[in-house]
């Protein structure tokens, strides 16, 4: 069962390494993309199904006894996590391969693209904080390059800022770690759960303050998020797409970690903060949108708006709240990274996202259209699909604790998602094309973007019609999260 | 020494998100390094300042005597410096194929890709 935990980290740099080895052979480094990517939801399944039945799973590395060593953990939390990567991974994989130009496949984007796995299963699977960072910079290393792999103006514009943001937030991290150390003796999470339990002093506040700004910057909260607008739409529709669906999700991961295991003493302030700052981040968010004509922008803004949600559920801080939460994680991740693909989808057959210059795909592409209604109806919270049951868990535990404006911002945000969506879909499907009749050949959409947009859009609507099986999940997860003496137990092997 | 290099890790703090906060791209690279400069030494200060006291066992000695340096913040350092470094050179390349681009070195310039 070991070696469960080890695998999502060694698949990823393993097909890295393969990919590089196959240097100039275009053929072997796609199909090894795939196949790794393949193996790595694969042992993303084993992992839960291990973590499911046995509980916390925890492994020490060198065999240096926690705290001392560096501990890869995985709960249900990471678990459900890995999978997630491990699916968005091998979709964004197979839709690559039609979307990502021979030169840029020729400058090594599928050895970085597994590289970027790799960060994100560790950051997921890390029992230490120390170690986080080091699975941030790897992650960020590799995201890094791909923004601006290709090097059109736009993308090293965007690449600039996106850089300069996160290294700033990096920084911002590694001075907490600092803080840390020096006050309490240790970065293994556990251990500084069991050491700052119960005890609120200053230096935790503060530390979990520039926690809250360091991971806020990777997450795109309010008013942190400015950078992701500004970048997100630049590189190809395959590497948007993976970064929308993962790379600001393991900022929320780590908020939702550090915030439920190390800094609960005093959650009326911390907690408090955070559903001031969702709140401000999901009606901002939208509102950016609501200006936006062109799709990869608009849905840059949404990305920052739905992440409000779910941070959310974290600052409400109860079990049924941060299971919502999870929930929401879930179905967000597929929803975006399916409206991202389609948004590719449209690109490649009329080769722009600007709404104003394209129309006319209700007409020309049906079944395109009908791909594009279940994320996007999901997005906006539109029953059965998967985001009515997100947002129905998420405002029925804020209810639940009487906290009324967040029920009213979350309700009046999915209206004006709602908003975005119907503009998207009248702007580019509905009306007629301005190109007018003269554009006679129809591009056809290849079969490898249709396939991931297929198999998303199918789990979409599976999550909606089970919604149980993926609630019950959660709220085990959430379970784990708010009572976490099970983890620190796997970890350290003592009850605390 | 802890205070002296407190306010040296203070002053450092400032003076990098000043450079940073300018509209000049080679007043940011500045800002970023001393930034990253200033993380290590606060780390390297905030576990604690031990004087000429190696953690080296002495031949046949069970454990060290009490007053001794603290090796693990400057192997945490160390892995910071490395990473840092790579991403200074990458940043580097990449400003300088942005100035390529830009032909200028104000920063508000790289806002064209933003305007609606």
């Amino acid at each position: 069962m070991k070696i469960a935990l080890v695998l999502p980290i060694l698949i990823p740099l393993l097909t890295a390494i393969a990919c590089i080895l196959a240097g100039a052979s275009r053929a072997a480094q796609r199909g090894l993309s795939v196949l790794g990517a393949g193996a790595l939801l694969a042992a993303g399944l084993w992992l839960a199904c291990g973590v499911h039945t046995g509980g916390i799973q925890a492994v020490q590395l060198g065999n240096w006894p926690a705290p001392f060593g560096i501990t890869l953990v995985a709960d249900l939390f990471s678990a459900i996590m890995v999978v997630v990567a491990g699916f968005i991974g091998l979709c964004v994989a197979i839709f690559a391969l039609a979307n990502i130009d021979p030169a840029r496949e020729r400058f090594s984007f599928h050895p970085l693209y597994h590289v970027l796995l790799m960060g994100v299963c560790g950051a997921f699977l890390t029992g230490d904080l120390f170690n986080l960072f080091v699975w941030f910079e790897v992650m960020l290393m590799a995201s890094f390059v791909l923004i601006a792999l290709g090097g059109e103006r736009p993308q090293i514009e965007g690449a600039v800022k996106y850089l300069t943001l996160n290294f700033i937030s990096s920084g911002l991290f590694l001075t907490v770690l600092g803080i840390l150390y020096g006050k309490f003796g240790t970065l293994n999470m556990a251990d500084l759960a069991v050491k700052l339990s119960g005890q609120q002093s200053g230096v935790a506040l503060s530390s979990a303050m520039l926690l809250l700004v360091a991971f806020g910057i990777k997450a795109g909260l309010f008013p942190l998020f400015f950078w992701l607008p500004a970048s997100y739409h630049t590189p190809p529709v395959a590497v948007s797409a993976i970064f929308a669906g993962l790379l600001t999700k393991v900022g929320v991961y780590a908020l939702v970690r550090v915030f439920t295991l190390i800094f609960t003493a005093d959650p009326a302030t911390t907690h408090g903060l955070i559903v001031i700052v969702s709140v401000l981040t999901m009606v901002t968010g939208v509102l950016g949108a609501a200006a936006q004509y062109e799709m990869r922008r608009l849905l840059g803004f949404h990305i920052i708006s739905q992440i409000g949600y779910i941070t959310l559920g974290l600052g409400l801080f109860t079990p049924a709240a941060v299971a919502a939460s999870i929930f929401f994680l879930v179905h967000n991740i597929l929803a975006k990274t399916n409206l991202f693909l389609i948004s590719g989808a449209v690109g490649h057959v009329r080769g722009t996202g600007q709404l104003k210059q394209i129309g006319g795909l209700y007409h020309d592409y049906p079944w395109l259209a009908l791909l594009f209604m279940i994320p996007a109806m999901s997005l906006a919270g539109i029953p059965p699909l998967s985001g009515f049951f997100a947002k129905f868990a998420l405002v029925k535990s804020a209810l639940a604790i009487e906290s009324y404006i967040p029920v009213v911002a979350a309700l009046a945000v999915g209206l004006l998602t709602l908003y975005s969506m119907t503009k998207i879909w009248a702007e580019a499907f509905w009306k007629a094309d301005p190109a007018g009749a003269a554009a006679g050949e129809r591009k056809a959409v290849p079969a490898l973007m249709l396939l991931p947009i297929c198999a998303m859009a199918l789990l979409t609507v599976l999550i909606g019609l089970f919604p149980e099986t993926l609630l019950g999940l959660a709220s085990q997860a959430a379970g784990q999260l708010m009572n976490p003496s099970g983890y620190i137990e796997a970890v350290l092997g003592k009850t605390p | 020494m802890e205070t002296v290099l407190a306010i040296v890790i203070g002053g450092l703090y400032a003076i990098s998100f000043y450079l940073m906060l300018r509209r000049s791209m080679v007043k940011l690279i500045l800002g970023l390094v001393l930034f990253s400069q200033a993380v290590n030494l606060l780390i390297f200060t905030a576990a604690g300042l031990t004087r000429a006291q190696p953690p080296i066992l002495a031949e046949g000695a069970a454990a060290l005597p009490a007053p001794y340096a603290d090796p693990l913040p400057q192997a945490l350092i160390l892995t910071a410096i490395v990473i840092s470094f790579g991403v200074l050179a990458f940043t580097l390349t990449l400003t300088r194929r942005a100035h390529a681009g830009l032909q200028d070195d104000d920063l508000d310039e790289l806002g064209r890709s933003d305007r609606l």
